[in-house]
């Protein structure tokens, strides 16, 4: 008989204490996104909470620009930040460096485990200069160049043309103006940014190298001015900035004839930019054997953040599961990060928008050549400098080396606080 | 019971009956009624006021936390006033100002003239239509104007392009005064300007109401006088609403000096916030916060930012020996 009230009142102990920890251990976590990233997790968090019970997640977006600085002065003050924190590719090189993240390559998060799943060339975009991870990338952004089949037709131009080498890209404009009167590129200034960022050597950045060392006054940087140059000289840029009224206009009436940016930019297309020129595009790779990144997006854990556990157990769900991954992909053209993801039989569909191309294996095979580009702090200031300089080269004539000399020097008073 | 106690009693009765708390209330009530807007003004006025004085005089990487912060005495202010973006941002704020800022006044007044002696019974609504753009969101606005300004699609060039083309007899007359091709209005050389109208066309309304309000405050009976003396019209306007108006006209040229001085908001979304090709559309504001939140450096926008504001108290000083110096 007391053994039986001993037992029933021990049994009867366990389970309100096992009642309390499971209500204890129901915990909430704040994931901060911006659209239409944000997408990707709301669709994946009614499978995380099925498969976490005890973690709820709670979304809060933000426009892309709010939102990078809103997670800057939170970052700053230390103050309402949240547990899992996204980030874009053009703010991971500040973000990565500023030590405000957590380590995630460290116990106990360890992400070494998992990280040679992912594509390489991400990793050491959020990597630290000591070495240490900062955030574990989502998506990514494998550079390809849309072009219009109809217009390359009657101009009498092949893909090959377009993309064997520039000089021939830009022969192929000089073409396409004179048969069709439409224009190749939407801004000349496209070929620098591919020219620079093509075919780094691993471990060299856009604009400066592992030890700081400013890069631009360089045969890259020259010969990226002068092709650049050249394309405006001969006429075949619309010259008109990306995402401006008269680049979605020309892309949906078909006066901008191609388009490089991330392979992303097909969804856009079909989307809303021109949707009605559905079996008109195609993708190929870059010119001149270039392979480039566009964009991507990364998860991160605040030092200060309140559920760091739940926090890690929601940014491996989102990044190591196929499912997930493809979800994506087919949510908002978020191209996976995770390999395994890309060998589904759903890269291998043909996409009816370009024509029933399979597209999505070349990028997966253009992704896996892009260099490792290492991210600097002062990126975007010398991004801003060197944009500035090319203004010159193309609007006012000016000597290239002359300005490349100016811009160098002008990143040197940018980054003085090294 | 004599006079002198009956007037005092009533003041000191309250204070002998009331506890020691509705005492000590009566005096810390007024306090607490006004510590609102002292709270507020604490948190949201003056302390980012300070901190940002303190901020101007050190590195300070954000996303490091404020433990980051690194003291650099004057540095910031001496690369700032070293920094050719910076100066050129300057020049450029200060041609946007004159060019949006002197059209503005010029045209107000007159226009104030006009609606109050020639509108009776329409004179609010004429008013109302005019002050619309200033009540607009900026964002609006400033996407309009890029629609219609926009070189192959936009309104503005289409009725350019229209007259310019316009062929009598396969003469294109008017060809020497309009363009006959597309104008690339981002181009640097029509950014300001571009800018410029923007402004002048948003804030025109606002001072024709302030100039109209400081009209409906002159006597008539002084124009009565100028109209016995012989004036006319014009001198009427010449010698008695213009120097009536330098109050007003003091006041409405601060708030132009002021507001023009941080324009941020319009050439942010006509250039789509990086200050247009060659950065000819880049005000001092946007310089500002592009330092802070493109470049991470938020000790040097927070110098630029004091910098800023001396130059527009200078300024403002300086509107005052003209226009408000001579009131008395």
């Amino acid at each position: 008989m007391i053994t039986f009230k001993k037992t029933a009142v021990s049994s009867l102990l366990c389970t309100a204490l096992l009642s309390n920890a499971a209500y204890a251990e129901q915990v909430e976590i704040t994931v901060s996104s911006f659209p239409n990233f944000n997408q990707v997790a709301e669709a994946a968090v009614p499978l995380f909470e099925a498969k976490y019970p005890n973690i709820k997640v709670k979304i809060i977006s933000m426009a892309y620009g709010d939102h990078h600085n809103a997670m800057t002065t939170a970052l700053a003050t230390g103050a309402s930040l949240p547990d899992v924190m996204s980030v874009e590719a053009s703010y991971i090189g500040r973000f990565a460096q500023s030590g405000g993240l957590e380590s995630l390559n460290k116990a106990p998060y360890n992400s070494g485990e998992f990280t040679d799943q992912i594509t390489p060339f991400t990793l050491p975009q959020a990597t630290s200069s000591n070495g240490e991870l900062r955030a574990i990338p989502a998506d990514i952004g494998p550079g390809a160049l849309f072009y219009r089949q109809d217009t390359l037709k009657e101009a009498g131009v092949t893909q090959a043309d377009l993309i064997k080498d520039w000089d021939s890209f830009i022969e192929a404009g000089v073409k396409i103006k004179a048969k069709t009167g439409n224009y190749l590129l939407a801004n000349a200034v496209d070929i620098k940014d591919i020219y620079i960022r093509a075919n780094l050597k691993n471990g060299e950045g856009i604009y400066f190298d592992k030890d700081h060392n400013i890069l631009v006054n360089s045969p890259r940087f020259k010969e990226a001015f002068r092709l650049a140059k050249a394309a405006r000289v001969a006429g075949i840029d619309a010259r008109v900035g990306a995402w401006s009224a008269e680049w979605t206009e020309g892309l949906k009436r078909g006066t901008i004839s191609s388009q490089m940016m991330g392979a992303w930019l097909g969804g856009h297309l079909e989307d809303w930019i021109a949707p009605d020129s559905t079996g008109l595009w195609r993708s190929s790779q870059l010119p001149n054997e270039a392979f480039a990144s566009w964009g991507g997006s990364f998860y991160a854990i605040p030092v200060k953040a309140k559920h760091k556990p739940e926090a890690w157990e929601f940014i491996k769900f989102m990044t190591t599961t196929k499912e997930i991954q493809l979800l994506g992909m087919k949510e908002v053209n978020a191209f996976p990060s995770l390999i395994s993801a890309q060998d589904d039989p759903f890269f291998n569909e043909e996409i009816a928008y370009l024509g029933g191309q399979k597209a999505r294996i070349e990028w997966k095979a253009s992704s896996a050549k892009i260099p490792t580009v290492v991210m600097d702090r002062y990126d975007e200031s010398a991004r801003q400098i060197i944009n500035d300089a090319l203004e010159q080269v193309l609007e006012k004539d000016a000597d290239i080396d002359t300005v490349l000399a100016e811009a160098e020097k002008q990143i040197k008073r940018k980054a003085r606080r090294r | 019971m004599n006079s002198i106690t009956s007037q005092s009693v009533p003041h000191k009765a309250p204070a002998k009956k009331g506890n020691f708390w509705l005492r000590k209330g009566n005096k810390i009530a007024p306090y607490f009624f006004i510590s609102p807007f002292f709270i507020i003004f604490g948190v949201f006025g003056l302390f980012p006021l300070l901190f940002s004085l303190y901020l101007s005089f050190h590195y300070w990487e954000p996303a490091a936390g404020l433990a980051a912060m690194e003291w650099v005495g004057l540095e910031n202010y001496i690369f700032a006033f070293q920094d050719d973006w910076f100066q050129k941002s300057i020049y450029n704020t200060g041609v946007i100002a004159l060019k949006s800022g002197i059209p503005q006044h010029a045209l107000a007044i007159p226009l104030a003239f006009f609606i109050h002696t020639s509108f009776t019974r329409w004179r609010n609504t004429v008013i109302g239509v005019y002050f619309i753009p200033y009540i607009t969101s900026t964002v609006a606005i400033s996407l309009v104007f890029t629609t219609l300004f926009s070189r192959d699609f936009g309104m503005v060039n289409q009725v350019l392009t229209s007259l310019g083309n316009f062929t009598i007899a396969d003469m294109k007359v008017l060809s020497w005064i309009f363009p006959v091709e597309n104008i690339d209005w981002t181009r640097p050389e029509y950014t300001k300007d571009m800018i410029s109208f923007v402004v002048f066309w948003r804030y025109v309304g606002w001072n024709t109401v302030l100039y109209l309000s400081a009209l409906q405050t002159i006597p008539r009976d002084l124009y009565e006088a100028a109209i016995i003396d012989g004036a006319n019209r014009y001198q009427q306007f010449r010698y008695v609403t213009l120097p009536m108006l330098k109050p007003m006209a003091f006041f409405a040229v601060t708030l132009t000096i002021i507001g023009n001085l941080q324009l941020f908001e319009e050439p942010f979304i006509i250039t789509g916030g990086t200050g247009g090709i060659d950065q000819a559309g880049k005000t001092a504001a946007m310089h500002m916060y592009i330092t802070a939140f493109v470049e991470s450096d938020f000790g040097t926008a927070s110098a630029i930012s004091w910098i800023l504001f001396m130059i527009i108290a200078g300024l403002t000083w300086l509107n005052h020996k003209v226009l408000g110096g001579s009131n008395h």
